[in-house]
C-alpha cells in the first residue's frame, strides 16, 4: 500500500476546506497493516464534519485495530469541488489516516444511517474503483458492507453491497474479520468469492442480499426468501451486546483538528429505549434498554476531558433524563478536578420541570436555547404516537426554563402523523403560542422557534404500515401553521422540505426495483441529496417514472395486513403481530406505558434473544412522568437540585409541586 | 499585568487548518497542559488568548505567536518557562510545536500591531535561476509595484515597492528556486504568494513558510521571542 498525499498536497489549497482531507486528529491510529490481516475502510458517506463525530464509526475503529487479524482506517465523502479534482487527477477515494487507496482495502464498510445518502454510497464506490453492482465483483474486489440503521430495510442497496449488518457492530465486526482473514490465507486461485460471502452468511446479524431472491408480482412484493439450495435463515436477525459496560468505547475518541458537528467529548450512557414513540425507528430497533455502569460513565468522563482537552461533555442516549440517578451522575461529572468550567449536556431532553433544572445547572455559562420535542399539537395525537406528554408536562418545563434564564426556546413537531386533522396541526401553534405567554411572565421579549419535519413511517416500527402524507398535504399544512403563525409575535416557525421528504419516504420503506433509480440518480450528479443545496427532486422524480415506478405506490399507500414488505426477512426482534398490535392500538389514541418500569409486553426484543434491560434502579425517574404510569404534577416524589458555586458542589433537596 | 508568549510551528499537513480551527486547538491545549488561563467575562466566557498576524491556510510557519493571559500568580510560584514549553509542546497536535516562551508585559502593543513585517521561504517552480535573479534584479530597480487588492469589496491599487525589504536565493533546484524574502507588513500584509504572481505570472510557489515575525525596536526588527534562547527539539513531523 502506498500514500497518496504527495499528490493530494499539490491541490489542496484549491479545495473549500482542506482540513477534511488531511486526518491527524489526536487519537488517530497508525494502521499496522500485513497482508494476514483483515483491512477495513470504515467510511462515512457524508462530509468529514457530519461523518467524523459519529460514534459507532469510532467504536469500530478502535475495536478492529485492537485486534491481531484486522486494522482499520477512515473515510469521508469529498465534497463535489473535491472529488471533482480527484476524477480530473484520477486519484481514489482514500483514507484519511494514510491516505491509501480505497480498493488496496479489503472490507469497504459503510456507516448508512440516513437514506438520503444512499448515492453518495455509489458515488464513494466509483471513486474507489470499485464496480457499483455486487455481482460485477470478483476476488480481486474489496467486500462492500453496511452498517446503520439503514439495515434494517436495505433493499434499495441490496445490490450495491455484498453484506449488511443489523444491530450492534462490535462483536460481529471481530467475527467477520476472523472469517476473512482465514479466507484470505488460501492461495490466489482457490479465491472464491461467493464461498466466502456463504461462510459470512452463517454468522448471525449478517445479511447477504444476494442470497436471497425477491419476488415480485402486478407490481408489488410476494416474497423475499432464501435462494433454493442455500442454506441459510429464513429471517436475519439482529445482533445485540447484553453489556454495554464490557464495551467501553471509544476509549480515545478522536478530536478533529477542524471544526465539526457535536464538537465536544461524548461518553454513550445507555443503549436502547423503551419509551415506545411509536414513529421513532431508533426507539423500536435497539431495545433493550442497556444502561453502563455509573463508575464507567464517570470515568470515562474524566479521562476523556483530560486526554482532549474539551470542556463540555455530552452523556449520550435516545433519552438521557431516563438514566437511572442521571442527576447523581452529572454532579459527579461536574466536581472534576479541573482548571476551567465544564459544562455537560443532554442530546434529547425529556419535556418536564425536572429535566429543564438539571439542564440549568448543567449549562452555567451559555443558556443559549432549549429545545423540547412535543413531536404532536395535541393530546390525542400525542397518545396515537405515544408520546405521552401532557400539555401540563411542556408548561411545567417552558416555565421553569424561562423562570431560569432561557429567553428562546425551541419546540420540534412532525406533521404528517397518522389520524391527524387539521385541529392537531393547528395545535402546535396553539402550544407555541401558550409557551410565549408562559414567557411574558418572565422576560420582555421571549420567542419560540417551532420547527416542523415531515413525517416518514420506518420499517421496524408501528408506523410501517402507513401511507405517508403526500408532498402536497404537507405543503398544505406548513401552509396552515404559517398562516397561524403569522399574527403571534415571538413566533418563528421553520419547517422541513416536504420534497425531500418524499425521496427519503422513497427509500425507507423501498425495495430493490430502487436500484437504477438510484444508479440514475448519482449518475445526473444527485450526490449530497441530503444538502439542500444539492437536493433536486427533478432527478427523483423522472428516474421513478423511467423505472415505470410510482411514488404513489412507494410512499403513499397505506400497507395492509397480510402484505409482504421488503424487510420481513430481517428482524430487530420485535414480533411483526405485536407492532401491529400497537399500530391497531394507536388508530384507537391508546398509549403505552415504558415497559422498563411496567410489565413486559413481550414484543420480543427481550425474550427473543434471551436477554434483558439493564438499569440500576427499577424506578420511574424523578419528575419524569410521561409513560412511566406517574403524573409527575401529582407526584410526591422529592427532586434533586444540582447547583455548582466555585468548585464546591451543594446538594439540595425540594418539593417538586410548584 | 502579564502574559505569556509562546512562538510555536505550523508544518506539514497541519498547515491545511484555518486560523479558526488554530485559535479552538489552542483552547484544547491549554486545558490539557493545565495552563490556567483567564476566561473573559460576560454571556459567553472564554479564554484570553491572542494571536499574531494570522498565517493563510496552507502556508506553514516557524514563526507562529500567541500571547496567553493569567492571573500574576502564574508567574510567581516557581514559574519555569522551560516546563511550561514542554508541557504545552506535548498537548499540541503533530506540526505544531512550541519553541519558545516568554513572559511580556500587556501593555505592550498587541501582537498584531507590533509585527513590522514577515520573513518568508518559499519554494518556486516554473523558473531557471538566471531568469529569476533577473526577476528580482528588475524588482529591486523598479520605483514602485503596483498590487491590485480587494478591500472590502472595492478594487484598489496600491504600491508595495516600499514593503519588499529582501529577496535572496536561499538554494536552486532543477526546476526552480527557494527564496528568502522579508515584506512589510504594514499598512497591510503583503504575501510572498501575491507578489510573486505580480512580478511574473508564470511562477508557481509549490510552499511557503514563514520564517520570522519581525517587531521594531528603534530602527532594528527583532523577533518577539529568539528561538536560540529557549530552543526546543522538534518533535518529528509528518509529510
Amino acid at each position: 500500500m502506498s500514500s497518496l498525499w504527495n499528490e493530494l498536497e499539490q491541490f489542496l489549497d484549491d479545495v473549500e476546506k482542506p482540513a477534511r482531507y488531511i486526518g491527524g486528529e489526536d487519537g488517530m491510529i497508525a494502521p499496522e497493516h500485513s497482508p494476514e490481516k483483515a483491512s477495513w475502510l470504515l467510511i462515512y458517506p457524508d462530509t468529514y464534519e457530519i461523518g467524523l463525530p459519529n460514534q459507532g464509526l469510532q467504536i469500530l475503529y478502535e475495536i478492529l485495530n485492537e485486534r491481531d487479524d484486522s486494522t482499520a482506517e477512515r473515510s469521508y465523502a469529498p465534497w463535489v469541488d473535491m472529488s471533482r479534482e480527484m476524477r480530473k487527477r484520477k486519484i481514489p477515494l482514500f483514507s484519511v489516516d494514510t491516505h491509501r487507496a480505497a480498493g488496496e482495502f479489503d472490507i469497504l464498510a459503510f456507516n448508512l444511517s440516513a437514506e438520503l445518502v444512499y448515492t453518495n454510497l455509489l458515488e464513494c464506490l466509483d471513486l474507489s474503483d470499485v464496480p457499483l453492482y455486487s455481482k460485477e465483483r470478483n476476488a480481486k474486489h474489496p467486500i462492500v458492507i453496511a452498517g446503520g440503521h439503514c439495515t434494517y430495510n436495505p433493499e434499495p442497496v441490496a445490490d450495491f453491497i455484498d453484506l449488511a449488518v443489523l444491530g450492534d457492530g462490535e462483536e460481529v465486526v471481530g467475527e467477520i474479520s476472523e472469517i476473512f482473514s482465514h479466507w484470505k490465507s488460501k492461495p490466489e486461485k482457490e479465491l472464491d468469492r461467493s464461498e466466502l460471502l456463504k461462510e459470512l452468511a452463517e454468522l448471525p446479524g449478517v445479511y447477504i442480499p444476494s442470497l436471497y431472491e425477491a419476488t415480485f408480482s402486478n407490481g408489488r412484493l410476494v416474497s423475499i426468501s432464501p435462494k433454493l439450495q442455500e442454506n441459510i435463515a429464513n429471517v436475519v436477525e439482529k445482533r445485540t451486546i447484553s453489556d454495554l459496560g464490557a464495551w467501553p468505547y471509544p476509549k480515545n475518541q478522536l478530536v478533529p483538528l477542524t471544526e465539526v458537528v457535536h464538537d465536544r467529548l461524548n461518553v454513550e450512557i445507555f443503549r436502547g429505549c423503551t419509551r415506545g414513540c411509536r414513529f421513532c425507528q431508533a426507539g423500536m430497533i435497539t431495545r433493550p434498554v442497556r444502561e453502563r455502569p455509573r463508575e464507567q460513565i464517570v470515568s470515562m468522563v474524566e479521562k476523556g476531558l483530560k486526554r482532549t482537552g474539551y470542556d463540555e461533555v455530552s452523556l449520550t442516549s435516545l433519552s438521557s433524563a431516563d438514566f437511572s440517578g442521571i442527576e447523581n451522575v452529572i454532579s459527579e461529572v461536574m466536581t472534576q478536578d479541573s482548571c476551567s468550567p465544564v459544562s455537560v449536556s443532554l442530546p434529547s431532553l425529556r419535556v418536564d420541570a425536572f429535566t429543564v433544572d438539571t439542564a440549568s445547572q448543567m449549562q452555567q455559562a451559555r443558556k443559549t436555547g432549549l429545545t423540547f420535542a412535543p413531536e404532536a399539537g395535541t393530546w390525542r395525537l400525542r397518545q396515537v404516537i405515544n408520546k405521552l406528554i401532557s400539555d401540563d408536562d411542556l408548561f411545567a418545563a417552558v416555565e421553569s426554563a424561562y423562570s431560569q434564564g432561557w429567553r428562546r426556546v425551541k419546540l420540534y413537531f412532525l406533521i404528517g402523523l397518522p389520524t391527524e386533522t387539521d385541529e392537531d396541526t393547528l395545535g402546535i401553534v396553539d402550544l407555541a403560542e401558550k409557551t410565549l405567554e408562559i414567557g411574558r411572565k418572565y422576560h420582555k421579549n421571549p420567542s419560540v422557534t417551532v420547527s416542523v419535519g415531515g413525517f416518514v413511517p420506518k420499517p421496524g416500527t408501528p408506523f410501517q404500515w402507513f401511507g405517508q402524507n403526500t408532498e402536497q398535504e404537507l405543503l398544505r399544512k406548513i401552509y396552515l401553521l404559517r398562516d397561524a403563525a403569522k399574527k403571534i409575535k415571538g413566533l418563528k416557525l421553520k419547517w422541513h422540505d416536504s420534497r425531500a421528504t418524499v425521496v427519503e419516504g422513497i427509500l425507507s420503506r423501498g425495495d430493490r426495483r430502487l436500484a437504477p433509480v438510484l444508479e440514475k440518480v448519482w449518475k445526473e450528479g444527485g450526490v449530497f441529496q441530503e444538502w439542500s443545496e444539492h437536493f433536486n427532486i427533478d432527478l427523483w422524480k423522472n428516474a421513478m417514472q423511467q423505472e415505470g415506478l410510482s411514488i404513489e405506490d412507494f410512499s403513499y399507500r397505506h400497507r395492509e395486513q397480510g402484505e409482504v414488505l421488503p424487510w420481513d426477512h430481517l428482524s430487530a426482534g420485535l414480533h411483526k403481530d405485536f407492532l401491529w398490535q400497537d399500530w391497531r392500538d394507536a388508530l384507537n389514541n391508546q398509549g403505552l406505558e415504558d415497559c422498563r418500569w411496567t410489565p413486559c409486553y413481550d414484543c420480543g426484543a427481550c425474550t427473543g434473544y434471551g436477554i434483558e434491560h439493564v438499569v440500576a434502579s427499577a424506578v420511574p425517574p424523578a419528575g419524569g412522568s410521561q409513560g412511566t404510569g406517574v403524573a409527575a404534577l401529582q407526584s410526591s416524589e422529592t427532586m434533586v437540585l444540582i447547583s455548582q458555586t466555585g468548585t464546591a458542589n451543594n446538594l439540595q433537596t425540594s418539593g417538586v409541586n410548584e | 499585568m502579564k502574559c505569556l508568549r509562546v512562538r510555536y510551528t505550523k508544518r506539514g499537513k497541519i498547515r491545511f487548518i484555518g486560523h479558526r480551527d488554530v485559535a479552538r486547538i489552542w483552547e484544547r491545549t491549554l486545558r490539557k497542559a493545565n495552563i490556567p488561563v483567564l476566561y473573559s467575562q460576560g454571556f459567553s466566557p472564554h479564554p484570553r488568548i491572542s494571536f499574531g498576524l494570522a498565517l493563510p491556510t496552507g502556508f506553514e510557519s516557524e514563526a507562529e505567536y500567541v500571547d496567553i493571559y493569567l492571573g500574576a500568580e502564574f508567574f510567581t510560584e516557581g514559574f519555569d518557562a522551560i516546563l511550561i514549553q514542554q508541557e504545552i509542546d506535548r498537548a499540541l497536535p503533530t506540526g505544531m510545536n512550541a519553541l519558545a516562551v516568554g513572559i511580556v508585559s500587556t501593555s505592550e502593543d498587541s501582537l498584531q500591531e507590533a509585527v513590522d513585517s514577515c520573513v518568508w521561504e518559499v519554494r518556486v517552480s516554473g523558473v531557471c535561476v538566471e531568469e529569476f535573479k533577473k526577476i528580482r534584479n528588475d524588482l529591486f530597480s523598479s520605483e514602485s509595484l503596483n498590487i491590485e487588492r480587494e478591500r472590502k469589496g472595492k478594487l484598489l491599487v496600491e504600491d508595495v515597492r516600499f514593503q519588499v525589504h529582501s529577496m535572496d536565493i536561499a538554494e536552486e533546484h532543477a526546476d526552480g528556486v527557494t527564496i528568502l524574502t522579508e515584506l512589510g507588513t504594514k499598512p497591510r500584509v503583503l504575501r510572498p504568494t501575491d507578489l510573486l504572481k505580480r512580478i511574473n505570472s508564470e511562477l508557481r510557489t509549490v510552499r511557503v513558510l514563514r520564517k520570522e515575525q519581525l517587531t521594531l525596536q528603534g530602527n532594528h526588527r527583532i523577533e518577539p521571542l529568539s528561538v536560540e534562547l529557549n530552543p526546543a527539539a522538534p518533535a518529528e513531523v509528518l509529510a
